[in-house]
């Protein structure tokens, strides 16, 4: 145990020696942060939306037949209470709810006036937001028809109702984001980088010819680097509470529980990568080519799933980002608790335990 | 016998390369083993080896009568390792370095001070200043210390002297003699033929055979020819023009004079001289010399 310690003080001297990488450790979050402000605008097709026709008439299934027909939806017709929807909303797979009030063709050719409910899950401001203006186009478009037959003003409200972000704040999307790439970033290339950095250094050759088990000299590594990815967390979440605006409505423990398991999945994937090269550039360019882009590209966090080809958005699936990304923004956007996220949180402990035992079998007690 | 390698062979880059071919020898205990042989020669492989760092091919070796590679742990117990690189924390200072590798050998600096007090008290005053801020013969001083400070039985050294002064070259040889004395057996690895004298023991070593194995003196007395010396006002005309007198075995040039034998190993020095005077050589010099470890490495090479 002693030795233990010894050895986790050394791993912080040379983190807390090293000002530049530090300043760069720490800069990075508060960058990104800033830098991922700009939204991006998406474009959606085939996203799965639910009408709910309690009208049931000639004009309601006209209108249905034409959100049908365009290449941005696929729909599915129930009928559902507002706790239903909430609760559709909650599993992800639906993005917008469509309601028909009864009687909407009586009130539109009686009263030449209707309403209709879009509901939106606006956790993705881009998705949310676009989701309701093709929805409101549509509609649009049936109205204007409706007038150019028979010319009288007929007028159909859309009433659009943006849950989880009713502001429809840029932030609750990129913050989940950054935070999962600076976690993944700072676990898996600093631990790689600085293994490797004793095998390069010849250091690693006077430890494995010591009593010290080599494993722990593996696991020591990675300690300080949980610890900072813990303060980077922290700061991350101060910026964006206090310079955005944009609460944690779940429970603040559980997203710590959560990014500490994350954290710890990244940090195997360092170990993985350190046990496999011999380079430090080796071992960076794969951390930056196998952990940034796949998190940058296919977490959900820049580009929807969704609008995948079917080869990627299976690949999305071993991204442990991409499960951490929907873990975040159950818990700080919606407010949702551990029974919501329970499966994407397994997922994760499965990755984790892969990737250690990987990690500890490819783990080499001598050079070559 | 505290180290004993039996028909190691170690090939690299699956066995186009051969590092190590086929070598034997033995280390008493308390003694201090010099492997000499130039760079590339497989002395870091051996070493690599019964550091339990890398398996040979074929072969068994033994450290403390520990297999090396059945009983790796008992070995890395109890052994001291410096490598050829200097392998220490640059970012830490010289007592940060020596009390880290204290603890990871679940000692304290206080209990085996007195083993490393010679060595260390030199580097003391600078124990605040970053590692990688020594001079090279500090650094060697500092790394020494650290591979000595859980008292190990068998020390291996690899090169333990390359890129350091000449000077901190004869007060690092002083400091194994003093380990030596305290029953610690030194296995040393040089590139440096004349540091070959300094050990009990010698392996002439190259392209990963060993040439010879015996003490120093052994090794010497047993160089088959007269060796002479020879000096002249131009050295570099000299080299040729004795490679073209007809009973030259060998010339080389050693330092500022021309090492040479002649043939059947006959005693020609006046011919010589006669020859290099009708070649116009001024204050031409030829005296007969014992060798060195080096002319008996040349010699075993042929």
């Amino acid at each position: 145990m002693k030795q233990f310690i010894a050895f986790v003080r050394k791993e912080f001297y040379h983190v807390f020696r090293d000002r530049k990488t530090l300043l760069l450790l720490f800069g990075m979050p508060i960058a990104e942060i800033v830098l991922f402000g700009f939204a991006l605008t998406n474009e959606i097709k085939n996203t799965r939306i639910v009408v709910c026709d309690y009208a049931n008439d000639a004009a309601s299934r006209r209108i249905i037949d034409k959100l049908e027909v365009s290449a941005n939806f696929e729909i599915e017709r129930i009928l559902m209470s507002h706790q239903q929807i909430e609760e559709v909303f909650r599993e992800g797979k639906i993005k917008l709810v469509v309601v028909f009030p009864a009687n909407f063709n009586n009130d539109l050719t009686h009263l030449n006036k209707a309403q209709i409910q879009l509901i939106a899950d606006a956790s993705d401001p881009n998705t949310g937001g676009t989701l309701t203006n093709y929805a409101s186009n549509i509609i649009m478009n049936y109205q204007s028809e409706l007038q150019g037959l028979q010319n009288i003003p007929y007028q159909i409200e859309t009433d659009i109702r943006m849950i989880y972000n009713p502001e429809l704040k840029g932030a609750t999307n990129f913050v989940p984001g950054v935070m999962a790439l600076v976690l993944l970033l700072i676990s898996v290339l600093m631990t790689s980088v600085s293994i490797v950095r004793e095998k390069e250094n010849g250091t690693m050759e006077v430890l494995l010819v010591s009593p010290f088990k080599t494993i722990l000299v593996v696991i020591s590594k990675a300690i300080p680097y949980f610890f900072l990815s813990l303060i980077n967390l922290s700061v991350i979440l101060l910026l964006s509470v206090y310079l955005l605006d944009l609460p944690i409505k779940g429970s603040v423990l559980l997203l710590f529980a959560e990014s500490a398991l994350l954290i710890i999945t990244a940090l195997s994937l360092g170990l993985l990568i350190s046990n496999s090269t011999s380079s430090q550039s080796t071992a960076m360019i794969i951390a930056l080519l196998g952990m940034m882009l796949p998190t940058i590209l296919l977490s959900g966090f820049m580009f929807p799933i969704e609008n995948m080809p079917v080869a990627l958005q299976v690949i999305s699936n071993i991204v442990p980002a991409k499960w951490y990304y929907i873990i975040v923004k159950s818990i700080m956007i919606k407010g949702l608790g551990f029974s919501a996220i329970w499966k994407e949180t397994l997922i994760l402990v499965g990755m984790t335990l892969f990737l250690l035992v990987l990690s500890i079998k490819k783990f080499k007690v001598r050079l070559a | 016998m505290d180290v004993i390698l039996q028909n190691i062979t170690k090939t690299y880059n699956k066995g186009e390369t051969h590092a190590v071919n086929d070598v034997s020898l033995a280390v008493e205990k308390g003694e201090l083993f010099g492997l000499i042989g130039p760079d590339g020669a497989g002395k870091t492989s051996i070493f690599r080896i019964l550091t339990t760092l890398l398996l040979a091919d074929s072969g068994t070796a033994t450290v403390n009568g520990f297999d090396v590679v059945k009983d790796y742990r008992a070995i890395r117990n109890q052994i001291g390792y410096m490598p050829g690189k200097f392998s220490l924390y640059q970012d830490l200072t010289v007592e940060e370095n020596l009390s880290f590798f204290a603890t990871v050998f679940n000692t304290t600096i206080e209990e085996n001070y007195d083993l490393i007090k010679d060595i260390y008290a030199q580097i003391e005053p600078f124990k605040t200043r970053r590692a990688g801020k020594l001079s090279g013969g500090m650094k060697q001083k500092l790394a020494l210390s650290c591979a000595l400070i859980h008292r190990p039985t068998v020390l291996f050294l690899d090169e333990p002297t390359t890129g350091v002064d000449a000077v901190s070259r004869k007060e690092f040889w002083e400091m194994l003699k003093r380990l030596k004395v305290q029953g610690i057996t030194i296995l040393v690895s040089t590139p440096y033929m004349d540091e070959a004298m300094l050990c009990d023991r010698i392996a002439l070593i190259q392209n990963g055979s060993i040439l010879s194995i015996n003490t120093p003196e052994k090794i010497i007395s047993q160089f088959p020819q007269k060796l002479y010396s020879v000096h002249s006002a131009q050295m570099s005309r000299l080299l040729t023009d004795i490679r073209y007198f007809p009973e030259t075995a060998s010339c080389f040039s050693f330092g500022d004079a021309h090492h040479v034998t002649f043939s059947e190993n006959k005693k020609l020095q006046n011919e010589l001289l006669t020859f290099l005077k009708t070649k116009n050589h001024q204050d031409v010099e030829i005296k007969e010399i014992t060798p060195t470890i080096e002319d008996c490495f040349i010699d075993l090479m042929k």
